[in-house]
């Protein structure tokens, strides 16, 4: 049954004899085939190599200290509430006599959480902290996992470990070297 | 009745009537701001300076101009007075002053502190005031002083409005328990603050704090307002009316306050047990979502809708109908 007009019909033409003989049409397709293995490559051998991030990347959050070491974040609930894919959520507590040294204000977060799959990277959150305490970090991505509750940043992976050794980049602990020269690029 | 202009729009008030009040009676963003000011407090008002207005003629028997600015809300109006406030460059001018000074001596906290969001000096800062500071010297501090486990003080942040002395003195009655202690730099609200907590309305003077100085001690902390959902809610109290709004998050009420009009004043003022031992829901009769204005952070919870269609919400609580009628939510694109 024909709907519409503008069906094609395809005539079959018999094959002539280059076509027959096969080889010549193997040839080509070899000769494409080896001209790829000298071309520039599209790919990166990530993880030993890795790609150059853009100056202006937006990565993988932070809780900044303060110059004293102490936690800046005070759980103001300003960057939950600019936060466009509602990725942050948080439970303030009060200050203890005694821990004036762990957390800059009467004020600290008990919890703080970021889902890594909400996140969208936008860097609201650091323009909305009047606090300077959350960063979003130019040379760190989230890596990949196999479960969705292990994107769920808490403190323990957010809050900035307190001397530059121990910091790691993407999850791999740094070497004295490595360390040291990504003190002397901080400073 | 007295006939006035307000900032080129005609008004008829009963004589006696403040300027600020007359003002009310236009409504919208004509009128001015009041830091001090409580209708349902007799005696307050004149401290903040923050409703000062021009009065361009003084009545219509004697139309020379005011010489000074005036507080709006304890002058009274007279027939035929032409009142510039919006339409005045000077006026704005010197709100913004006001604002400098009423931030002399508050500390910046409002990342700590629990009023942030519902905050009348941080709205009127918002508008009327300049984003910087000039201000370099030391601000003052106070001893923390402990008041007990339902209200916490903040001397620091206070502005000194008296609204809370007036609070104690006529609705937390009996002896004068409450004073301001002190002049100028040094005043501080009196230390006789612990002999009005045993009283059963102590707790409006949380109400009726324009700042944080005066916060509910159960809600400290708990949560910002902005991530709570205020619902009207009613019961049968023996003390007061029971009229009153919870703040929930989630399935838990964090936080019980009076129920506010448009300028942020009590309509009813609410018991203690109401306001600090009532945190079940079934201890309530819920009536529906209390209206927040759009403008308010508190909004971005989404938790009302903009056009609340009511031949489609089926079985609306009747006193948010009259509520919905009352404050009709803003329309989109308006």
């Amino acid at each position: 049954m024909q709907l519409t007009n503008r069906a094609k019909k395809l005539e079959k033409k018999p094959m002539t004899l280059a076509e027959r003989a096969y080889l010549p049409a193997i040839f080509q397709g070899l000769s494409i085939t080896m001209r790829h293995f000298f071309m520039k490559k599209a790919t990166v051998r990530y993880p030993e190599e890795v790609r150059p991030f853009a100056p202006i990347f937006r990565g993988l959050h932070v809780l900044k200290r303060d110059e004293q070491g102490r936690e800046r974040c005070t759980a103001c609930g300003l960057c939950a509430v600019a936060c466009p894919a509602e990725a942050i959520t948080m439970v303030a507590g009060e200050r203890k006599k005694g821990e004036e040294g762990l957390y800059r204000e009467e004020k600290y977060a008990i919890s703080y959480e970021i889902n890594m799959l909400r996140c969208i990277f936008c860097g609201l959150c650091e323009e909305a902290c009047p606090k300077a305490a959350v960063y979003l970090q130019p040379d760190k991505i989230a890596p990949p996992r196999y479960e969705r509750d292990e994107f769920i940043y808490g403190k323990d992976r957010l809050v900035e470990p307190v001397s530059p050794d121990a910091r790691s980049v993407r999850g791999i602990q740094l070497t004295a070297d490595q360390a040291d020269t990504l003190r002397a690029r901080l400073a | 009745m007295a006939k006035i202009t307000f900032d080129g729009i005609e008004v008829e008030v009963p004589d006696g009537t403040t300027i600020l009040n007359a003002a009310r009676q236009i409504g919208g963003s004509i009128v001015p701001p009041a830091m001090c000011y409580y209708t349902p407090l007799k005696g307050s008002g004149g401290k903040c300076r923050a409703c000062l207005v021009r009065v361009a003629a003084g009545s219509a028997k004697d139309p020379r101009p005011m010489p000074k600015l005036v507080a709006s809300c304890v002058t009274p109006v007279q027939d035929g007075m032409v009142v510039e406030n919006t339409t005045n460059e000077q006026v704005l001018n010197v709100r913004k002053g006001i604002v400098e000074m009423l931030l002399i001596n508050h500390p910046l906290d409002c990342p700590v502190c629990d009023q942030a969001g519902e905050c009348d000096l941080q709205n009127f800062a918002f508008e009327h005031g300049v984003s910087t500071t000039r201000y370099q010297e030391e601000r003052r501090t106070f001893e923390k002083i402990d008041i007990g486990p339902l209200i916490q003080l903040h001397m620091t942040r206070c502005i000194l409005c008296y609204r809370c002395v007036y609070t104690a003195d006529q609705i937390a009655k009996g002896d004068r328990v409450h004073g301001v202690l002190g002049r100028g730099d040094a005043a501080e609200i009196g230390t006789y603050i612990e002999n009005i907590i045993d009283n059963d309305f102590s707790g409006n003077v949380i109400d009726v704090c324009p700042v944080g100085a005066l916060t509910d001690k159960t809600f400290r902390f708990k949560s910002r307002v902005w991530f709570t959902k205020p619902v009207n809610a009613h019961r049968d109290c023996p003390k007061c009316s029971g009229n009153v709004v919870l703040w929930y998050k989630g399935k838990d009420v964090l936080r019980t306050t009076a129920r506010k009009d448009q300028y942020g004043e009590v309509k009813e003022w609410i018991c203690n047990e109401c306001r600090f031992e009532k945190k079940e829901t079934s201890d309530w009769q819920i009536e529906g979502p209390a209206h927040i204005d759009r403008s308010s952070v508190i909004s971005a919870n989404h938790y009302e809708l903009p056009v609340l269609n009511q031949s489609v919400v089926a079985d609306l609580p009747e006193s948010t109908v009259r509520d919905l009628q009352q404050n009709p939510p803003l329309k989109l694109g308006n």
